[in-house]
């Protein structure tokens, strides 16, 4: 990690630029990991409703799958808990 | 140059004219005395058509100043106004407005605050505020009101400065006494205080985050960037009003000394009793009683070296304090006085008198009563008390 910047040399009153929340990734923070077991998802989308981040989404390509986010996923385990068969594991990052 | 006639107004009053003549965009407020009727004689000039200005009704003096606040980050002049407990209301979003450097500008008509519940005078209100990091100017008169609120907007958007900036009056005493008031003309307002807001903040097609969420990391040098534009303020506030000087004929200077130089004892205080001190000190004086006095018209960023320069020959000091601070060393304005003159290496007797809490008047016999006090402190050597409370029964 580089210097940090001095007080003069940083944005008065901590004003962060446009969209920061989508430079800041925060899948950094996450310690498990969900999983999807594409084989039985039915693409119900409930995840996708009860993801807090929101980072769950229907692919606009291809089959239009859920696909999680990883860079912004924080591991909180809301759509593993939440899914009605059960197809999303939470395992411990590496 | 044509003369201009005095108008009789009131501080109150004198505020709004000054806030109809400075074009302002935005005002939000809550009405509660001893200020309602700033705010009342605003939106009158509103409805009138008299003033271009969205006025924001809201549900409570935490609404206003964060309507204010936001309004200020949109690019927008705004001004507020308040007292006591609503004063209080808003303590949370002030803090918030110095750090986010926006130059909202509020008028403050000083009272007690509760319990019990008082509408008079006193600086219970503005001391818990004091480490909020806004410009806090007090005035004497409401000639000095107009004046400084004008004066405000330019300190408030100079590029340098961006704070927020208060403007203390004394609830009653100087809210609601009618006195003449010399205005400036429109055109003078408007080149003295010119909409000077280029920094346009909230944009919905070039989105920012204000007021995010801060890491260790980057907490401390944010909040030293709001604290070190107030103390660098100081010089940027004295050229300010000696502009305005010369426009007008009318400067107050960080602090006015009065009859200071040769003084054995002097009295420091802020607000409306400098005027009667003032008085007290003529009266002493005539009689050949080397007393002097100093008022305070900017308290925060503190004017040390101002003040230090005029009380450093005095044999004994006395600081006046319209505000308990329970528990403390000693009042508010005490501290920072004793402060300052330890800072200078001078050990200087001082005594804090509290006086004038919840309207209480004090008058001219309890300021000689204050100076008769002083002056046997250098014969005696010693000081007897270090707080006194004036008038207080018992």
């Amino acid at each position: 990690m580089g210097r940090l910047p001095k007080w003069n040399e940083m944005q008065e009153g901590f004003i962060t630029k446009t969209l920061s929340e989508s430079i800041n990734k925060t899948g950094t923070w996450r310690t498990f990991k969900p999983i999807i077991d594409y084989s039985r998802c039915t693409k119900c989308g409930w995840c996708v409703i009860y993801c807090p981040e929101p980072c769950i989404s229907f692919e606009s390509s291809g089959d239009g799958k859920v696909v999680i986010d990883y860079d912004f996923c924080k591991g909180c385990g809301i759509c593993a808990e939440e899914c009605p068969i059960k197809c999303i594991d939470m395992v411990m990052e590496e | 140059m044509q003369k201009v006639e005095p108008f009789l107004l009131s501080g109150n009053l004198a505020i709004a004219y000054a806030i109809k003549q400075l074009n302002v965009d935005v005002v939000s407020a809550y009405p509660i005395t001893p200020q309602t009727t700033i705010i009342e004689k605003i939106s009158e000039y509103v409805a009138r058509g008299e003033l271009k200005a969205n006025f924001m009704l809201v549900e409570s003096e935490h609404s206003a100043i964060s309507a204010c606040l936001s309004a200020a980050a949109s690019g927008a002049r705004v001004f507020t106004s308040s007292s006591s407990q609503g004063l209080l209301l808003m303590h949370e979003i002030l803090f918030i407005t110095s750090a986010l450097r926006l130059p909202v500008v509020m008028a403050i008509a000083n009272r007690a605050v509760s319990a019990p519940i008082n509408i008079w005078n006193d600086h219970g209100d503005i001391m818990p505020q004091r480490d909020t990091g806004w410009i806090q100017f007090f005035v004497e008169s409401a000639q000095e009101a107009y004046d400084k609120v004008i004066q405000a907007y330019r300190i408030a958007e100079d590029h340098q400065v961006r704070l927020p900036v208060m403007v203390n009056m004394d609830g009653i005493v100087l809210s609601h006494t009618y006195e003449p008031v010399y205005p400036l003309r429109d055109s003078e307002v408007a080149s003295f205080s010119p909409w000077n807001l280029s920094l346009k903040r909230l944009d919905p097609d070039n989105s920012l985050t204000i007021g995010g969420f801060c890491y260790p990391d980057y907490y401390f040098e944010t909040r030293y960037q709001s604290s070190k534009a107030l103390e660098d303020s100081i010089p940027i506030i004295s050229k300010v009003d000696k502009e305005f000087g010369k426009l007008s004929g009318r400067s107050y200077g960080l602090i006015s000394p009065f009859k200071c130089n040769d003084a054995d004892t002097i009295l420091v205080s802020m607000g409306s009793i400098s005027t009667t001190i003032r008085a007290t000190v003529k009266k002493l004086r005539e009689k050949g009683e080397k007393v002097g006095m100093v008022s305070l018209r900017l308290f925060r960023p503190f004017p040390l070296n101002e003040l230090i320069k005029s009380i450093k020959n005095a044999k004994a000091i006395g600081i006046i304090d319209k505000a308990l601070s329970p528990g403390a060393v000693a009042g508010p304005l005490f501290t920072d006085v004793t402060s300052a003159l330890y800072l200078s290496k001078m050990s200087i007797p001082t005594v804090n008198f509290f006086a004038g809490l919840g309207g209480r008047d004090v008058k001219i016999e309890d300021i000689e009563s204050m100076f008769t006090n002083l002056k046997k402190i250098p014969k005696a050597g010693k000081i007897k008390k270090h707080s006194y409370y004036v008038g207080l029964r018992g």
